[in-house]
């Protein structure tokens, strides 16, 4: 345990296909002693699933090895630890590329690389569920049993002890699989600052921090809503960077000279952003009460937070369940002036006709016109005659894969047989994708604890 | 009193979970924050979204943030990759909420009005 007062973790990817450019502005930017790097969503281990199928090399955010490749060398020489979850449910085959990327990058015995597994249940479900362990969606009560046959990935959300360890351990970048995003953040403070996970309200204070940095811009004047006809210099956005003190108090700030805002307001936004219960925010860790959280505008792009408490964690543990659920497609036309919304409409009510007479059964077909309704539904009311133009986009979803690879071929002949004024088809055929449904479920956390590991490679 | 559109005196953020959206709804000025939370009831946000929203709607205040949370259930066509919605994710669900109007004072009204629109005929750049 080192002995700082003041940590810096910076954000620098608020999911998997964030600004490239990000992470390396982060570490060049300032002075950072942390980089974390949240990639993962709630699908997108069951994407990485399906690539690992196919190769087993891959499974992770493979952009995070040639970006490392590019900062190695500063990390090495600046003492900067990255924390991340970009092993997705290959942390190996992840690890195993990073050491490689190291030597490439010149870092080699400067630098070791920490590996945390082990929250991949996937090979475990038949055991667990024949041990009692029912998994039952927390939506709706079912039974995994009911799609077991169909499932694709299974992941527990892991808290921030692995991570500790890895630290503790010397890994300069830590990778793992699907830790939860705040431990991320959360992580390297009770590892600097000796936090003891019974120190509730200072683990839940570094969750309120990992939750601000967790989204990157989203708390810097990104996708802000408040003002953001004068939000500065978006093109450069500055991504957060949580200065943390051992008393659990921060300041959210960015580096000097970047783009974006940093308000009360701004970081408001993030807070709320994805909330459920705001008393009742659980992570493996602590249950965190967001309406403790008190915010002090600094000026000059800093804002402080404190006073935040928190409740022991839960017995239990979150699991991330993908499986396949059928297929789907959508596809769009565009129709113009004069009565382009009656066109389109019209235009609707022939395809549905079509795929009717073609004897097409879906679970849903569902028309939206992008331009006047596709977001606020009927609070709009009915179109005007006036529109300029219109979008028509269809969507069908089916367990019949060849109903909507036909519904895809639908599409292009009403650019002849239909209303007209009618243009944007050159993107061709729509594509039919496998629909991957999310299935939440719970477990009794010693059953996933106990298979942790953590190891540590020299690069 | 007088009616003004939510816009006017909230800004918001929404996001998802599975097949539910949320909204958080947080005042401009914090003197709002008791008239949000009057009037902007789970019965009033259930009528004004209609057919959006097919299930409940939950509120959860934070009163340190001036804001005020709404839980949408059943709003997202079963929700992430499952909706055929272009909004699947929920992201903009906000701002539908904040075309709701309420009842204010004319003199908030008349302080307000225009705060959650970008200046007319200023250049964007």
């Amino acid at each position: 345990m080192s002995k700082k007062d003041l940590l810096r973790i910076a954000s620098g990817q608020g999911f998997w296909g964030d600004d490239l450019e990000a992470p390396v502005r982060q570490v060049r930017g300032g002075p950072i002693d942390y980089l974390m790097l949240d990639y993962l969503a709630e699908v997108t281990m069951s994407i990485m699933q399906k690539q690992r199928a196919r190769n087993p090399e891959a499974g992770y955010a493979r952009d995070f090895v040639p970006l490392m490749e590019r900062i190695f060398p500063d990390c090495a020489e600046r003492d900067i630890r990255v924390v991340t979850n970009a092993g997705g449910v290959n942390p190996e085959g992840c690890a195993k590329a990073l050491v490689e990327a190291g030597r490439a990058a010149g870092v080699a015995g400067r630098i070791s690389v920490g590996m945390v597994s082990g929250d991949d249940l996937m090979g475990r479900l038949d055991e667990l569920l024949a041990n009692g362990h029912e998994l039952r969606n927390m939506e709706t009560g079912e039974p995994l049993e009911a799609v077991r046959d169909r499932v694709q990935s299974a992941n527990a959300y892991i808290g921030a002890a692995p991570i500790v360890e890895a630290l503790r351990k010397g890994a300069g970048v830590i990778v793992t699989g699907r830790s939860t995003d705040t431990a991320l953040t959360y992580g390297p403070m009770m590892y600097e600052f000796g936090w003891s996970p019974e120190d509730h309200d200072r683990v839940a204070a570094g969750v309120v921090a990992g939750h601000i940095n967790e989204c990157g811009a989203q708390c810097t004047g990104g996708n802000c809503l408040i003002d953001w006809w004068s939000v500065p210099d978006l093109a450069s956005v500055g991504f957060p960077i949580i200065e943390a003190r051992p008393d659990g108090s921060f300041t959210v700030t960015k580096h000097e000279g970047s783009g974006g805002r940093i308000t009360r307001a701004t970081v408001s936004e993030q807070i709320v952003y994805e909330m459920g219960d705001p008393t009742c925010y659980i992570t493996p860790d602590v249950i965190t009460d967001f309406t403790t959280i008190e915010l002090e505008d600094e000026g000059n792009d800093r804002v402080r937070v404190h006073g935040v408490k928190g409740a022991p964690a839960t017995d239990f543990l979150k699991v991330s369940i993908a499986y396949t659920d059928g297929y789907k497609a959508v596809g769009t036309l565009t129709y113009s002036w004069p009565d382009a919304a009656a066109k389109a409409q019209a235009a609707g009510r022939i395809l549905r006709e079509r795929l009717d007479r073609l004897g097409l059964v879906f679970d849903e077909v569902r028309t939206e016109l992008v331009g006047w309704d596709s977001t606020h539904g009927d609070l709009v009311g009915d179109p005007p005659a006036d529109l300029p133009e219109v979008q028509l986009r269809v969507g069908v979803r089916g367990q019949d894969r060849a109903a909507v690879e036909r519904f895809t071929r639908e599409i292009a002949p009403l650019v002849l047989t239909g209303p007209p004024s009618v243009t944007g088809f050159a993107g061709g055929r729509p594509r039919v994708q496998e629909i991957m449904a999310y299935w939440p479920a719970l477990i009794q956390r010693e059953q996933v604890e106990s298979g942790l590991t953590v190891d540590v490679f020299p690069v | 009193m007088t009616m003004i559109q939510l816009v006017d005196l909230a800004h918001a953020r929404s996001g998802d979970k599975g097949d539910t959206a949320n909204v958080g709804l947080i005042a401009y000025d914090a003197e709002h924050y008791e008239l949000l939370k009057e009037q902007v009831t789970p019965e009033r946000v259930k009528a004004h979204f209609g057919s959006m929203v097919g299930g409940a709607v939950e509120r959860f205040e934070l009163p340190n943030l001036h804001a005020l949370n709404f839980l949408l259930h059943n709003a997202l066509d079963g929700g992430g990759t499952v909706s055929l919605m272009n909004d699947a994710q929920g992201k903009v669900f906000s701002t539908a909420l904040l075309r709701m109007e309420i009842d204010v004072p004319q003199d908030v009204a008349d302080r307000m009005r225009g705060r959650g629109r970008a200046p007319a005929g200023m250049e964007l750049r």
